[in-house]
């Protein structure tokens, strides 16, 4: 069983109030870079990226990062997620980094890519933009910017669908299937 | 993702999907090795040791690059300063080492067959860091990365081989490797140094230098292995040179964007003249990059992480 909670136009007001709400924190996109984490999060931030090349004709910096090596749930086992490649093609110090992911959880994923994008330099500050937060953090972590609040049991399943990786624009709650 | 094996013995036991999630991961690796901050948390905790019964400045140092790239600990033994010295023998050091919990072995030695005899004795992950004339994986790996960095992908490339084939584990390892993944392969060289055996491998065996390179994507050079030549195979080093050093004068007859490697050392001017290993089409110290890449894939691969986490 699964519902819709955001279409298409939900996904696309979101990123354009976001693009807005970035823009007045920082003054203007001078000085930010966003940095999407792989790989709904690298799509989204592309998506912001353009939105507000849109509003202030400025093309901001952009990375993405793969946080694999910098998980937390590390052990012996033989499966290992695929590792794909982190490109952060500017310097950051001095910079705002937008931190870009879909979706808010346990916070743990947020904590890998602050701690891998330290290794690459200081940054002014981290902002973290998200388009869904459903709680339940695990870590002291806050989002900066929220497409939308989804309070949803921990059990289910919240799943953000981007056209660029899965052809369809959406997002989309499901039951545990057992 | 996960490897078919749990040592990396040789290239014999590695499937293509094996290979190529090895090359994928590394190639992804590559990035790290370029930050101010070369160093990422994966392997934290992990002891890795090199143990090398033979001389070695390329593999081990790259081993230990790797490793510590990954924040593994890793402790180096040469058999020269280890108790092999006071007559332990090989089983013995590695269950006493063993017995101190580290998480991988890594083994050079020059018996062929010594690492796979090991991996019998020890339940740690072992990587064959070269073992006699048998095979040395991770330089296979390395140099089939180089070509693909460079070619695109590898199915359908042809190689030739030159040099020394009977005392060269590279070209062991490379030729189960390269047909794995679909590559054409011939050998070439002094009749001497060449196995018969390596028609029944399905490769091509030839004699003659030029006629050999004439039409292939990559040049493999092989060092000739001073060390290893007691038995005479060789008349002489100049006689050799004659026949069958790449110089410029014999790349001319090749294709202008054929790829040289050489698994190296390099004796200059005896299988490679010093212009060639210098020219663009040299990708040498490509490989050498290449190598902290793969043994970090491999490090990752054999130990790293497992199951994914919800978003």
């Amino acid at each position: 069983m699964s519902s819709t909670l955001l279409n298409s136009k939900d996904i696309s007001r979101a990123v354009s109030r976001i693009s807005h709400e970035i823009l007045e924190r920082n003054h203007g996109a001078n000085n930010i870079a966003l940095v999407g984490i792989r790989t709904r999060g690298a799509v989204l931030s592309k998506r912001l990226r353009e939105r507000i090349k849109e509003i202030e004709n400025v093309t901001a910096a952009h990375g993405v990062l793969d946080i694999t090596l910098y998980r937390d749930d590390l052990a012996g086992g033989n499966r290992k997620p695929e590792l794909k490649k982190t490109e952060i093609p500017f310097a950051l110090e001095g910079k705002h980094i937008i931190l870009c992911d879909d979706v808010l959880f346990t916070g743990r994923t947020i904590r890998a890519a602050i701690d891998a994008l330290m290794d690459f330099g200081r940054p002014s500050s981290v902002q973290l933009a998200v388009l869904i937060d459903r709680g339940h953090r695990e870590l002291p972590i806050r989002p900066d910017y929220v497409g939308k609040n989804i309070p949803a049991a921990k059990s289910k399943r919240v799943q953000v669908l981007l056209t660029e990786e899965d052809g369809e624009d959406g997002v989309v709650i499901q039951e545990p299937s057992n | 993702m996960t490897l078919s094996t749990k040592n990396i013995l040789g290239t014999r036991e590695l499937t293509k999907n094996d290979i190529q999630q090895i090359l994928d991961t590394a190639d992804s690796f590559k990035e790290i090795s370029t930050r101010a901050i070369k160093k990422v948390p994966t392997l934290r905790g992990k002891t890795i040791i090199n143990l090398f019964f033979e001389p070695s400045t390329r593999t081990r140092t790259s081993f230990e690059i790797a490793g510590k790239r990954l924040s593994a600990d890793v402790i180096n033994i040469s058999g020269a300063t280890s108790s092999a010295v006071k007559g332990e023998n090989l089983i013995d050091t590695a269950r006493n080492l063993e017995a101190m919990n580290p998480d991988i072995l890594v083994v050079r030695h020059d018996c062929s067959g010594a690492v796979e005899l090991l991996s019998q004795f020890v339940s740690s992950p072992i990587i064959n860091a070269g073992d006699g004339s048998h095979e040395h994986p991770s330089q296979a790996l390395l140099d089939l990365l180089t070509i693909r960095s460079h070619k695109g992908n590898l199915k359908g490339l042809s190689v030739a081989i030159v040099g020394d084939i009977n005392h060269s584990r590279v070209v062991r390892s490379n030729i189960r490797a390269m047909q794995t993944m679909g590559m054409k392969v011939r050998v070439v060289g002094p009749p001497p140094l060449i196995p018969v055996e390596m028609k029944r491998l399905g490769v091509e065996v030839s004699y003659n230098l030029i006629e050999t390179i004439k039409d292939v994507d990559v040049i493999m050079v092989l060092r000739v292995q001073l060390e290893r030549q007691s038995q005479g195979l060789l008349s002489s080093l100049r006689e050799y040179s004659n026949y069958f050093c790449l110089t410029s004068e014999t790349l001319a007859q090749a294709r202008d964007d054929v790829l040289i490697i050489h698994p190296g050392p390099v004796n200059r001017g005896i299988e490679i003249s010093l212009d060639v290993m210098r020219s663009p089409r040299s990708l040498i110290l490509n490989q050498v990059t290449n190598g902290v890449a793969v043994r970090m894939a491999l490090f990752y691969l054999l130990l790293g992480e497992n199951n994914a986490n919800p978003n």
